[in-house]
This record gives structure tokens, sequence and C-alpha cells, in this order.
């Protein structure tokens, strides 16, 4: 265990929930803004998880909205809106559609609610608190593509979010929402729970797949690099994270055309971000897809008010455990995927950690590897061997045994994990290296633990250097010349 | 012990919602482990059979997966996170309190058999770092204080958190009058009638 001054220790009391403005006690975590709410407009009543709230306040109204279109059309309305993946890879949710090949039924709709990104919540709180938005979204996209089954996995440490979704489930089955003859239509689907049981692997489609047919969570060689080819069954199978899924029941009641009136032209809509660390108000916010900046998230008024007081910002991670971590230099960037890449990360899973001037780069680094190096699945002898060691020799820096060849050997691991120029920011007048980096492995995971490396050492490489160089020399006994034997 | 007549009759409802019976195995685990508090030889081995999968595989699979446990836990497993965003709010300082007040190394149980405390990864409740479950319920936003408080009202049984291996207290239930149909993969179909009806692709 550390010292508390190393990355700040227990913080002096946060400001007091009841007191502040757009915290909802009911919601934990969640804060309310000035914005466009198109996935957490009923956050605001205590029961938005119930078939009541929901019904009274337009659920399902998108649903009965996509049943008077044909299946084509729903289609191209998420295909003209340019639904981005909220997942991390945000890949157009309408052009992912288009990759079931034709004539080979059945195919399969599976849900992604297996959010474990370090850093990330949206996914629980729309669980949590909108189950039925959820389980409309899954109607709308089976209804589009003609799927017959839909299986929804909720992260297996979500208790609260299983229940919610069983029991709107239950109500909906009742209400007639789901199940055989919707809405007295011929449209008829089941939507059934699955739930998993504690591998962060398992968030990775092909991994969850696995998992949703009985067996270890680990990810699928590469290719086909689809499910929508090979999925669930060696079915064509459609994955998609719960927060894309949540955004289409106000598409089909408001139309692509609303929908693109908010954020950005390439990335339209709102996205949420679960923005913590040492802010004043830390929180999950639905935000502007694409317009709002990095600096007015952090910063403004209406979002998370700055780093907490007497201390100013160090670095941050803008895309969740697996992104190379930005600088104060970085904060004009919109929270878009395209520049956010192209300066050197990702906006990976809408999850923003803030680390301010007490934090200790190499003990932040450490800690996000040592997540990498313990949810390794196994498969892939570069992450598997590669995440051990970066985190062991990490320790051993931190732990005062740091040698002098320990930086260039991380770097070495993690060209191992990830050949060639890693993912990195502008630094020092080089130039940034865009997302996203090579691998020697079939997923992600192992490259993602470079990502804290890489960003530490560019920036912070004094800090290494003083770990390593500050040890107390070893006491070396001097005999006298001339003394006796 | 083996699976309950109550659970018996809940597997095999739950197998019945999945194309392929293997695919029930996880939700079956969590029904043993839900009524053991961990999952016994026995109920893996009936687990097995249920779904079809030798004994070997239901532990090879239920082993890759970190909330499985084949040994009895302390009623309350108290995972306390330290990875990022808990670390800055301190974490590891509140996982050391939680091991010093409790007696325990991390990954300990108590004496008493009351409470197991372990180090979790990122459990998605980052802005009230530092956070911890408690049998996967969330506490936020806790001080040394509210841990010792925390750990009075479990003692003195004012949580209402169930004993570890329970996780939702609703569960799915599917009539079926209302299930549309489970039919499995091999059994090629042709496209549903709605989208027939509008010409679409076969």
């Amino acid at each position: 265990m550390g010292t508390p001054s190393a990355t700040g220790g227990y913080p002096a009391p946060l400001p007091d929930r009841s007191a502040g403005a757009g915290y909802l006690q009911h919601a934990p975590g969640y804060v309310l803004n000035d914005g466009p709410k198109l996935v957490t407009g009923r956050f605001v009543h205590e029961d938005s998880f119930t078939l009541e709230r929901s019904v009274a306040t337009g659920g399902y109204e998108g649903l009965r909205a996509a049943l008077e279109m044909t299946p084509a059309a729903v289609h191209d309305e998420v295909r003209a809106a340019t639904l981005l993946g909220r997942g991390g890879a945000g890949f157009p949710a309408g052009v992912k559609w288009g990759f079931l090949p034709p004539g080979k039924r059945p195919y399969y709709l599976v849900v992604n609610g297996d959010e474990s990104e370090p850093g990330t919540y949206k996914d629980r709180l729309l669980m949590e608190r909108d189950p039925h938005q959820l389980i409309e979204g899954c109607l709308i996209a089976c209804y589009a593509l003609g799927l017959q089954q839909c299986f929804l996995y909720v992260r297996g440490e979500m208790a609260l979010a299983q229940e919610r979704i069983a029991a709107a489930l239950n109500d909906a089955y009742a209400a007639g929402y789901v199940g055989r003859g919707i809405c007295g239509s011929d449209f008829s689907v089941d939507i059934v729970m699955a739930w998993g049981a504690g591998a962060y692997i398992v968030g990775e489609e092909t991994a969850l797949i696995e998992s949703l047919e009985g067996r270890r969570g680990m990810p699928r060689l590469k290719p086909p690099y689809f499910p929508a080819a090979v999925g669930l069954y060696g079915q064509p199978t459609i994955v998609n994270n719960v927060e894309t899924l949540s955004n289409l029941p106000w598409l089909m009641v408001n139309g692509s055309d609303a929908y693109k009136g908010h954020g950005s032209e390439s990335s339209p809509g709102t996205r949420m971000f679960a923005v913590s660390g040492h802010l004043r108000r830390p929180g999950v916010y639905e935000v502007e897809h694409g317009v709002t900046t990095f600096r007015e998230l952090i910063y403004g008024d209406n979002f998370c008010r700055g780093i907490r007081e007497g201390h100013e910002l160090k670095m941050f991670i803008p895309g969740g455990g697996s992104a190379p971590w930005f600088f104060e230099d970085h904060l004009d960037l919109p929270l878009e995927a395209r520049p956010v890449g192209a300066a050197g990360s990702m906006l990976g899973s809408g999850a923003i950690v803030i680390m301010d001037d007490t934090t200790d780069a190499v003990r932040a680094a450490w800690r996000v590897v040592k997540f990498f190096a313990r949810e390794s699945c196994g498969k892939c002898t570069p992450c598997r061997e590669g995440t051990t060691w970066l985190e062991q020799i990490l320790r051993r820096i931190l732990d005062g045994e740091g040698r002098p060849s320990d930086i260039d050997l991380l770097l070495d691991i993690g060209d191992n994990i990830s050949p060639g120029p890693y993912p990195v920011a502008a630094h020092d007048g080089s130039e940034a290296v865009p997302f996203p980096p090579r691998q020697t492995t079939i997923c992600p995971l192992g490259p993602s633990a470079v990502a804290p490396v890489v960003s530490t050492i560019r920036r912070f490489r004094h800090e290494y250097e003083a770990k390593i160089t500050r040890r107390d020399p070893i006491p070396i006994e001097v005999v006298p010349v001339g003394a006796s034997q | 012990m083996t699976l309950s007549p109550a659970n018996e009759a809940l597997a095999a409802e739950i197998i019945g919602w999945f194309p392929r019976p293997r695919s029930a195995l996880i939700p079956l685990l969590h029904l043993a482990q839900a009524q053991d508090g961990y999952l016994t030889d026995e109920a893996m081995r009936r687990v097995g059979e249920l779904v079809g999968a030798t004994p070997a595989e239901v532990k090879g699979t239920a082993g890759f997966y970190e909330m499985f446990r084949f040994e009895p836990v302390g009623t309350y497993l108290v995972n306390v996170c330290t990875n990022i965003s808990c670390l800055l709010w301190g974490g590891e300082e509140l996982l050391e309190h939680a091991c010093e007040s409790l007696d325990v190394e991390v990954g300990g149980t108590t004496d008493d058999g009351m409470f197991t405390v372990e180090e979790a990864e990122c459990i998605a409740a980052c802005t009230e770092a530092p956070c911890l479950q408690v049998n996967y319920r969330y506490r936020g936003r806790v001080t040394p204080a509210d841990f010792d408080q925390l750990i009075e009202d479990l003692r003195a049984g004012r949580t209402g958190i169930a004993g570890h291996g329970v996780l939702a207290q609703v569960r799915q239930s599917i009539p079926a009058e209302r299930l549309a149909g489970v039919f499995p993969p091999e059994q090629a179909r042709e496209a549903p009638v709605w989208l027939a009806r509008n010409g679409a692709d076969g």
C-alpha cells in the first residue's frame, strides 16, 4: 500500500450531493445538464425504470412508429442518422446492420451490456434507469432486420441492472410489447437476458458470443472480422452496445433529420460520458456528440466545473483504460472520434479520467497495466506474458527496485505486443502517432496495456528516471588499506 | 449439494429459452451459486448433465469467470475497487482500512465467516470513488467511517443485502403463451412474416 500523498490519498470531502443542483439522489453519478436529452430524458423520474412511467412518458412510441414503416425504411432511417456505435469502435450501426448476408437465417441480435472498461459507466445507468428504452431499441432493431431472437447480455457484477431488466422484460412480455404478436401485429421476437460472471474480456464481441454459447469468454480468431458474417452458433449476428440501441426509440419518434440536428455532421446525436477523477463535479453527462470539447466538459459550469480546489490538470485518459493519455494541449479537441484518433488516442467508451498535479504518473500507469495483466484471457502469448511483465517491472520501479534498463525494457515489451510506432499524443515538437495501434494479438486487450506505459514514459520520463536512480545507494563496507585480514 | 426441486424447475425453464442448452451454462451456475453460496461439485455435475457438458468442461468454464467460487466465501463478499478512478480518491487506502478493521488479508475471510474482502477491478461507479460492492450491491464515496458503519449494519442485518451468490432478486419469466418460439440454429427458416410481407430479402 502506498502513502496517501502519492495519489492525493483521501480527498477533501466532495461537494454535498444534496446541495448540488443537477445531482439526482435516485441516480447516483448521473448529473443533469442543460443540453438535449436523447437517452436520459426519463432519468429525472425516480420510477423511470417502470413500465408505467415509461409508457406515460412516450415509451414504446418509437416501436409503434417503426411498426408503421416497412422494415427496410426503418433500416434506412438508422443509416441516414449516421448512428455511430457507442461501445468503443464507433462503427455506424446502420452500416453494420447491412453486413448480414442474405439467406443465411436465423440471424441473432446480441446486446453488449458487459460494460467493464476502466472509467466507463454509462450502460449501467441506462440499464438500471431506463430498461424499457433499451428493450424498445432491441425491438426496433429486430423489426428492421427480421430477427426473431435477441439476447441481452448484462455484466455479471451488475445485480441491480439484471434485476431491473428482468422486471422490465416480465412487464413488457405481459403487456404485449415483447414475445408473440407484438402490439397486435405479426412481429414476434423473444428477448432473453443472459449475464456474465466476471471477465472484462467478454466485452469483446466474439468473446461475448463464446460466453453466450456457454464457454470461456476468449476472443475468436479473425477473420471473419464481424459476427455479422459468423456469430452466435455460427450464424450471422449483430452485436450492438446498450447505448447505441437506447438511441433508437428517440430516433424513430423524431426522425433522422431531427437526430442530425444534434451533435456534429459526422457524429450526430448525443453521447454519454463518465467523467471521473480529480474534479469538482465528477459525473455521467449526456453531451452533444462531436461539438463539445474536452475543455468545456472538464471546466464548463454546465459540466464538471474544473479540477478540484487548489490543483491543476496533469493528464487525462480520454476514452477508457485502453486509450493513450492526453495532456493540457489536447483540451480543445472536440469529443469526436476522428480528431481524437488523429491526435493519438481514442474516444473509446466515453470514459474520461482526470488526474491532477498530485498524481504519480508511474503509479497511475502501473494501476491501469495491472488491470490488463489481471484480465488478459491468456490466449495470445504476447498479451499473457507481456502484460504480466509490464506490471511486474512497473511494480519494481515503484518499489525502488527499478533498473536503469527498465524504461527501454518496458518499451521493448510494448513493441512485442504492439509493433511499430505506438499511438501517442504530439509532444516536444514531434508529431502525434494516430490511433489505432498495430497488434500481434487477436484482440486489442494486449495493445491497450501498452497505452499508459508509452503515454507516461513519453511525457514523464523524468519521473521514471527519478524513481530508478533515487534509490538509496547500497552501503559498501570499506576495508581500510593495511588492515589485518 | 445438487439442485433443489425448485431450482430444477427454474433450470428447465431457462434452458428452454436458448437455441442450444449449453448457452444456459452460466445462468445455471449462478442459480447453483445462489443456492449454496458457492459451486459445489454435485451442483456442477448436475448443471453439466442438464446442458450437455462434462464435469471437466463445466469446471473449466466456471474457473474462467471470477465470480464463481469453488469454496465457501463470507456471507458478504466485499469488493473494494482500486482501479484508476478509485486509486485517485483513496481506493487503496480504503482497501487497507477494510483489511485492517476486519483483520484479514486481501482475499481472506473473517473467522466468523461473515466477510470476505477482495480487491476489485473497475465496477462502473467511477464518479462515486472510492466505491465498493457488497455481494454486488454498490456503495459510493466510502470513507473509513462509512465503511465501519456499513460493516456494523451488515452484522446487524440492516441492509437488505442477500447472502453471497444471490444476484438479481427478480427473475425473468416468460409465460408459455407469450413466447415467440425458440428453435435450434440448424433449423433453417424463411424470413419472418413481417419481413416477407414487405418484400425484403430471404
